[in-house]
């Protein structure tokens, strides 16, 4: 369905062949993975869904360097050009600018659809014999929580009192420097290779899990001006031309993802104050990052200099946690077989409530150590098989 | 119409500010950000920014106890200097403004060896690379975890 690329034969992974050839290795790619080498850790091109060559109808990548906002050519595997024109074509309907308010019961203890305002503003109710939740670590427990009745008191599902509970993200501790070459600045996909030579646990260290380490092909013009001044490095006068001609396109950099674990302290909750322009109790969020989770990126960070003093760079940087990290949001739903803890079954559907299924990265009950989508993906597609194959006693 | 709300003796200061921060230079033959073509497009960029920059350029007439614009080059300098370390982040909104229109000048990113053009529809060429640098990988034992 999206497409992937990669290569195959990566000794960190059970065997697997992506369709499509890796994004180019690149300058900095060369150097991190000659580094790599001469430090004997382990490195490999990433999977990703930016097609390297045609792919059903999407045109190759050719290196915009703007992944993230959107691909203007097609080539990054965004839901918009994948999945969408596949379920409107089956007869979806999509209702764009809505908010759902709450999730309905009826007497039965069954969800009987949702509460919602749409476009304009107006209220409006959808009935649905099955409803499926997709808002993730933050949206949904907040409409759980906002999903208040006479029978679930405390919140939709919720008799564990586990919904919004063990809130995780992935702490990432960036760490980069500087080379004495220009290298291709932003020109390509971000991502292009990756290490998970500390992902597992090991005894020696002291905290348990690991992480992954995610190289960086560099940043633009642009991005390198604003967070060098931001960092001090960029001077005022004459001299910012030449200590920024020393900058531009001669960063690298590395992130250590790290695997945050459970704690029921980090939690969603809903504000008691703040709402939302259609007056509906705002999420709130209480989080900390654990000593585990601090000792791993600290680990990360030591090892990180390692690399990028064997890569030939200087003038080494930290960042941890990035101040604009916590876009991963996991774990408030968590999935399990005991109804005591955890809130939705081994197959996504809530233990409380037979017609409600979560398919969102709220599931989780650790976070991994990786990018979570295509995890979230082959979740999402599961739950669904297991709807389609359970339809004749779903409810049961 | 200017769509920004600062004043006359504001866009004076912010000019004169902008072309502290980055002069221009004979050496690498560059504007600096008071060009009248990068602070118009300064003015014009404003946006979330707007009341931050607002607020940075009163804290620095504050310092000058005047106009900015209007203090001789070292007393100018001097102020600067400390509006640099007491700004806070209206200031840090304020540098970011000027530094994306400078650095998205055309005489700019010509001097910086940079192709003044969007990215679409011509793309980047980028070194494919030499894949056969994963050899000692590749020959490495299973790391993962097996399946229980």
């Amino acid at each position: 369905m999206m497409g992937v690329s990669g290569l195959a034969g990566d000794p960190a992974y059970p065997p697997k062949a992506p369709p499509m050839p890796p994004i180019p290795l690149g300058k900095s790619g060369a150097r991190f993975g000659k580094a790599m080498n001469q430090l004997g850790w382990h490195w490999w091109p990433s999977d990703t869904t930016i097609a390297t060559t045609d792919y059903e109808g999407r045109a190759r990548c050719i290196n915009l360097g703007h992944c993230t906002p959107g691909c203007a050519q097609g080539a990054k595997a965004s839901t918009d050009i994948t999945y969408w024109p596949l379920a409107i074509r089956a007869g979806v309907e999509l209702r764009t600018r809505c908010r759902v308010r709450e999730i309905t019961v009826d007497q039965h203890g069954m969800a009987s659809g949702a509460i919602y305002y749409d476009a304009e503003g107006k209220e409006q109710f959808q009935p649905a014999e099955v409803v499926i939740l997709a808002c993730n670590g933050v949206g949904t427990p907040r409409l759980m929580l906002n999903s208040v009745s006479a029978k679930f008191p405390d919140g939709i599902a919720n008799s564990s009192g586990l919904v919004g509970k063990n809130l995780m993200f992935h702490p990432y501790a960036l760490t980069y420097g500087y080379v004495d070459e220009p290298l291709d600045g932003n020109h390509g996909p971000p991502l292009c290779l990756w290490s998970q030579e500390f992902y597992e646990t090991d005894p020696s260290r002291d905290f348990v899990r690991g992480y992954t380490f995610q190289f960086g092909r560099g940043v633009g013009a642009i991005m390198e001006a604003i967070v060098s001044a931001n960092a001090g490095r960029l001077p005022w006068g004459e001299d910012h031309h030449a200590a920024y001609r020393n900058l531009v396109n001669r960063r690298i950099g590395l992130s250590a993802i790290c695997e945050d674990l459970p704690e029921e302290h980090n939690r969603v909750t809903l504000d008691p104050v703040l709402k939302d322009s259609s007056g509906i109790p705002a999420p709130k969020i209480d989080y900390t990052i654990s000593a585990n989770s601090l000792k791993m990126m600290n680990h990360g960070i030591a090892r990180a200099k390692e690399i990028l003093t064997a890569a030939g760079a200087g003038n080494i940087c930290v960042e941890s946690p990035i101040l604009n990290g916590g876009w991963h949001l996991l774990g408030t739903a968590r999935m399990g077989t005991d109804p005591e803890r955890s809130v939705v079954n081994e197959w996504g559907r809530c233990h409380d409530v037979k017609n409600l299924f979560i398919v969102d990265g709220s599931i989780w009950v650790t976070s991994g150590g990786v990018n979570p989508t295509s995890t979230i993906q082959a979740l999402a597609l599961y739950i669904a098989d297991s709807i389609k194959q359970r339809l004749a006693n779903l409810f049961d | 119409m200017p769509n920004h709300n600062l004043t006359a003796e504001q866009v004076r200061d912010f000019r004169a500010l902008a072309g502290t921060i980055i002069p221009p230079s004979a050496t690498y033959g560059v504007p600096g950000a008071d060009d009248e073509r990068i602070f118009g497009d300064v003015l014009r960029s404003l946006e979330r920014d707007h009341d931050d920059i607002r607020q940075a350029l009163a804290h620095l007439a504050r310092l000058a106890g005047g106009a900015f614009a209007d203090l001789d080059p070292a007393h100018r300098a001097e102020i600067a200097s400390t509006f640099r370390e007491a700004g806070g982040a209206p200031l840090t909104a304020l540098v970011r403004v000027v530094l994306l229109c400078y650095y998205r000048d055309d005489r700019v990113m010509h001097s910086l060896g940079l192709e003044p053009r969007a990215p679409f529809p011509k793309g980047h060429v980028v070194e494919q690379g030499d894949w056969s640098l994963l050899d000692p990988v590749r020959n490495r034992a299973p790391l993962y975890r097996a399946v229980d």
